[in-house]
This record gives structure tokens, sequence and C-alpha cells, in this order.
């Protein structure tokens, strides 16, 4: 993105409130930013390490209770309770991270999809702690100041300051030696080792920073929604993130963004406009035809288009 | 600063391919290694490196053993290697690829990098320079922005090279440099090797090319069904009956 282009989207999103007709639009564009957190997450491990982490919900999920469990159970307030779930999503990621050591593409892929499995199965099943399949209902809303952030606008901006970081903290990895280990590790393994990139540690710490992201916008979910249930873990999450990193540009700082913005809020307005059938049939066609026209993405298609209109 | 091979043995399920391989690679000398298809030559560039656990054996770099480490860790001690079947990164444009190859003379940690300190700017300024630097030594400069995998053949090899020589090794293993460019780069190749050699790097290649070998060895060691057969310089080795007969064919060596 170039300086003007990002000056303008910051423009755009921090007088978006402004703009929108009503507290459903609002309510669209905080989802919208909630996924943006979760689609550079993934795009961390996915985009620059090459490794496709399908149990990234655990990750959200794992923020999200965490933060409603601490609120609710031990009233902790808010802003400890947030870093609390970064922490605890980070934790795992280390984890999953240590476990998938030597494990690379298909084996990495099946790790993080039974860890998603086992950690749903625990929410439906450790009752006492979670309330099984019931969820915890009245997760308080967060305050700042003593002031309130219950309003619509108000957590909007709480969403958009959290993506603003997200966006820093990857765009900062991913600029330095340790985005470019990273990306040598994704690119050529072999070679990123024999100019010693140590290939295992920097999977691991993507992983950590990918899933404390990811906690970060589990935690943010749950005190937008004021409910967790273990629907948070559902693969459908996982491949809305997946969605939207591969249709914005995988390996691009804006793609995840694009794609968050793209596939929230076209389900939306599909959903005033036709049928629920009709949706999915119209949501699967744009799919394949992105995938068809735009195989890499709408980002790097567009810098290409540049590219070919600036030489 | 030798590089020190000793007796080592590499096995693959019940096939050996390296036995009691030993030899030195003294500092500041070019050596090559020698010897027809599956002598063993990039076994033992393997085993050196890390990326095959020998069966038995020590690999020392100045006194210190490298055996069982990983490529990383060995790379760390200032052996790096490049791969006979080329190895870039092949979707980063050609000076991306030297930056990485940069790794380790960065310092920038994790914390420093999210606080966006200001020294990792101008650290990150000096690599690009150094980059630079050596893309104009392997005379790539013209190609600095084009993404590697779209280069020809010949100057993709010239990537694997400066990439290498990013990571500022003091002992380069190079495994077939010249294979499959034509006559007129392999020229120029030696040429390259012999002033990466000037600038204080150990070479040790592998390589296929009697002439190149030849013409720019110190020391050459040949290796035939996993075991040294002959060392010395040029000269020797070319006239050694073992050798002749190793290329040759025990017929060959009979006739």
């Amino acid at each position: 993105m170039t300086r003007a282009g990002g000056f303008i989207v910051a423009a755009a999103a921090l007088t978006l409130p402004l703009w929108l007709a009503s507290a459903y639009h609002v309510h669209v564009a905080i989802m919208a930013a909630i996924f943006g957190v979760l689609a550079l997450s993934l795009n961390l491990l996915l985009g620059f390490t090459g490794q496709l982490s399908l149990g990234h919900a655990a990750f959200f999920g794992i923020g999200a209770y965490t933060s409603a469990l601490l609120t609710l159970k031990t009233e902790w307030p808010f802003w400890p309770a947030l870093a609390a779930a970064v922490a605890l999503a980070g934790a795992a990621g280390w984890l999953i991270g240590r476990l998938a050591l030597k494990l690379r593409g298909a084996y990495f892929v099946l790790v993080t999809i039974s860890f998603a499995g086992v950690i749903s199965l625990v929410s439906v099943n450790w009752i006492e702690l979670t309330n099984g399949p019931l969820g915890l209902p009245g997760v308080p809303a967060p305050e700042l100041f003593g002031w309130s952030l219950r309003s619509k606008t108000a957590y909007y901006y709480l969403v958009l300051a959290a993506l603003a970081l997200s966006y820093l903290v990857c765009a900062r990895l991913v600029r330095s030696r340790i985005g470019r280990a990273f990306v040598a590790l994704r690119e050529n393994e072999a070679l990123a080792e024999s100019i010693g990139v140590d290939v295992t540690h920097y999977l691991v710490l993507a992983t950590v920073v990918s899933a404390a992201i990811a906690g970060l916008g589990g935690s943010l979910y749950a005190h937008y929604t004021r409910f967790v249930s273990p629907e948070v873990f559902l693969f459908s999450y996982t491949v809305t993130m997946v969605i939207m990193v591969v249709a914005g540009g995988k390996g691009t700082l804006a793609g995840p963004l694009v794609g968050a913005v793209l596939f929230t809020v076209l389900p939306e307005t599909l959903r005033a406009a036709a049928s629920w059938q009709w949706q999915m049939l119209a949501y699967g066609v744009l799919l394949v035809l992105l995938v068809f026209f735009l195989p890499r993405g709408i980002v790097p298609a567009l810098q290409a288009l540049r590219g070919r209109g600036a030489s | 600063m030798t590089l020190a091979v000793r007796d080592l043995a590499v096995r693959f399920g019940g096939v050996t391919a390296l036995e009691a391989v030993s030899f030195d690679v003294r500092p500041g000398s070019i050596t090559s290694v020698i010897g027809p298809n599956g002598a063993g030559k990039t076994t033992a560039f393997n085993a050196i490196t890390g990326y095959l656990r020998p069966a038995g054996g020590r690999i020392t770099y100045d006194g210190v053993s490298l055996t069982g480490l990983r490529p990383s860790a060995i790379a760390r001690r200032g052996i790096v290697r490049t791969f006979q079947r080329t190895s870039v990164f092949p979707a980063l444009s050609v000076e991306d690829n030297v930056l990485t190859g940069m790794h380790l003379r960065g310092t920038a940690g994790f914390l420093e990098v999210l606080a966006g300190r200001r020294r990792l700017a101008v650290e990150e300024k000096g690599l690009g320079t150094e980059a630079a630097a050596i893309l104009a030594f392997v005379g790539l400069a013209h190609r600095r922005r084009e993404v590697a995998s779209a280069l020809p053949y010949g100057e993709q090899r010239l990537v694997e090279l400066a990439v290498a020589l990013a990571a500022r090794p003091r002992v380069l293993l190079l495994d077939e440099p010249g294979a499959g460019m034509t006559g007129a780069e392999k020229t120029a190749v030696s040429g390259l090797i012999r002033k990466i050699r000037e600038q204080g790097v150990t070479v040790l290649l592998v390589e296929h090319d009697m002439r190149m070998v030849m013409g720019i060895s110190d020391t050459v060691i040949a290796l035939n069904g996993g075991r040294v057969i002959a060392e010395g310089p040029p000269a020797a080795i070319q006239s050694h009956p073992d050798v002749i007969r190793a290329y040759l064919g025990a017929s060959g060596g009979a006739a």
C-alpha cells in the first residue's frame, strides 16, 4: 500500500461510524474488524511461513473462553482478561509449534485440526468450567477509564484499535529479518537452514504470534457478542479465515484485510438480497470465480496491474 | 581453522555410502572432491553440513565438533553450502534472496522488531548496501529486482552462490557449481571461486568438470565406492593409477 492509500484507508476507517446509516451497519463493521484480526493472524502462518493451520478457530476460541471465564468467574476487569486471553492463546500456539516441530504441509494441517477438535470437545464436556453446550451468557462489556464500551460505536473503535495493533505487529515482523526467515521457510527450507535460519525456532515463533493475535480476536468477539459457546470452535470459522486470506492475497499485508471486509460484507449483503439457498449458491460461484481468475488473490492482482501500469 | 573429517561413515539401510572417510580441508585452500557417480561426494557434503546424520566418525572445525549439529547451527559456525540441484528462494527477488542469506548478519530480535527501534532501520540499510555489493561481485547487479525463478539457469546458480556468500562463510562448500553451465559460464565461476578464496574463504567443492577442478584446486580428494582412494595436488591425482582405474573401469586400468 502506498502512503497516500494507507492514509485514505485509515481516515475512512476512523470516520466510518459517521457514514453508516444504522447500528446494524456498525455491527457488520465490527465483525469485519474482528475477522480482520483473525485473517491477519492466519496469514502470518499461511502466507509467510507457508504452513496451513486448519485449527485456527482453536486459538480464537481459547481467547474467547479465557476472557469470558476470567471476567465472569473471577470478575477480572476486561483489560487483564484480554491480556490473559492473548497469552493463553499464544501458549497454545507454542504447544502446537513444538508438537509440529518437524511436521510440514499436510501433517502440520492434521496436528492443527486435531488440536482444535480436542479443545472443542473439552469446551463441550468440561461442564463445571465451561457450562458445556449451553455456553456462557452475560460476558460483561469492556470499560475504559470508567466508561462503558457497550455502545456499538465505542466497540467499533476498540476493535479498530486492536486491528491496527495486529497489523502493526505483522507489518513490523514481516519487514524484518524475522519475516525474511518466515518466508525462507516457505520458499525453501533446506536452503534456509544452510544459511543459518533455525527453521523450527521461527516456525514456533510464527505460531505463537499468530495464535496470540487470534486469541485477541477471540476475546474481542466474546465481549462483543457477550456470549461464548462451543460454537466458537466451529470449523467454519477456520474456513472463513482461510477464504479471507486466500481471496485477499496470502503473503501480503493488505490481503487479509481486503478479504475480511469482502467476506464479512458480502454474506450480509446477500442475506438482504436473496433467500438462503441463493445466498450460498452466489457465495460459492463467487469463490470459484475468484480462485479461477485471481488465483493469487485480490491484492497481488492489483499490485501486478499497478506494476504493469507503471512500467 | 582446519575442517577435519575423520573416519566418516554413512549408511542408508544396509548400503554403505561412506566408509572411514578422512581428510582435512586446509584453511585458505581450494579443495575439490571428485569421483565417479555414486562415489559418495554429495553424501560427504550432506554429512559435513548436518543434512545427514553419520553412522560413525567425527567432523570438526577449528577443533570444535560439528557432528550431530543442525545445518543452521553449522552455518552459524561459518560453514555454508550450496546444493547440487539449483536452490534459491524462487518467488523472491534476487535482492531479497541475498538479504535472506544475510540472516545471521542481522541482529534484530523479536521485541526490538515489535518496538520498531530506529537502530533496526540503520541495520537494514547497511544490509541493503552489502547485498548490492555481493550482487555486483557475482555479476547480477542488473538483475536485482527480478524474481529469482524467472532467471536463466546459469544466473540462478549465481544467485545461489550470492545467497551463500551473504551468510559470510569461513568455509564454503559448493556442490557442482559448474553443473549445466556453458564453457564461458564455467570460466566465470572458476574466476569467482578464486576471488572468494582470495577474500580468505576456504572452499571445498564437488565437481565433475575435470578441467575446472584441475584448474583451480590446491588439493584434490578422489572418492570411489565410499572411500578415499587418493589425495594430493591436481597433477598427482590426474596421473594416479587408482583414480584412472576408478574413472575408466578395471579393464581400462589393465589395458
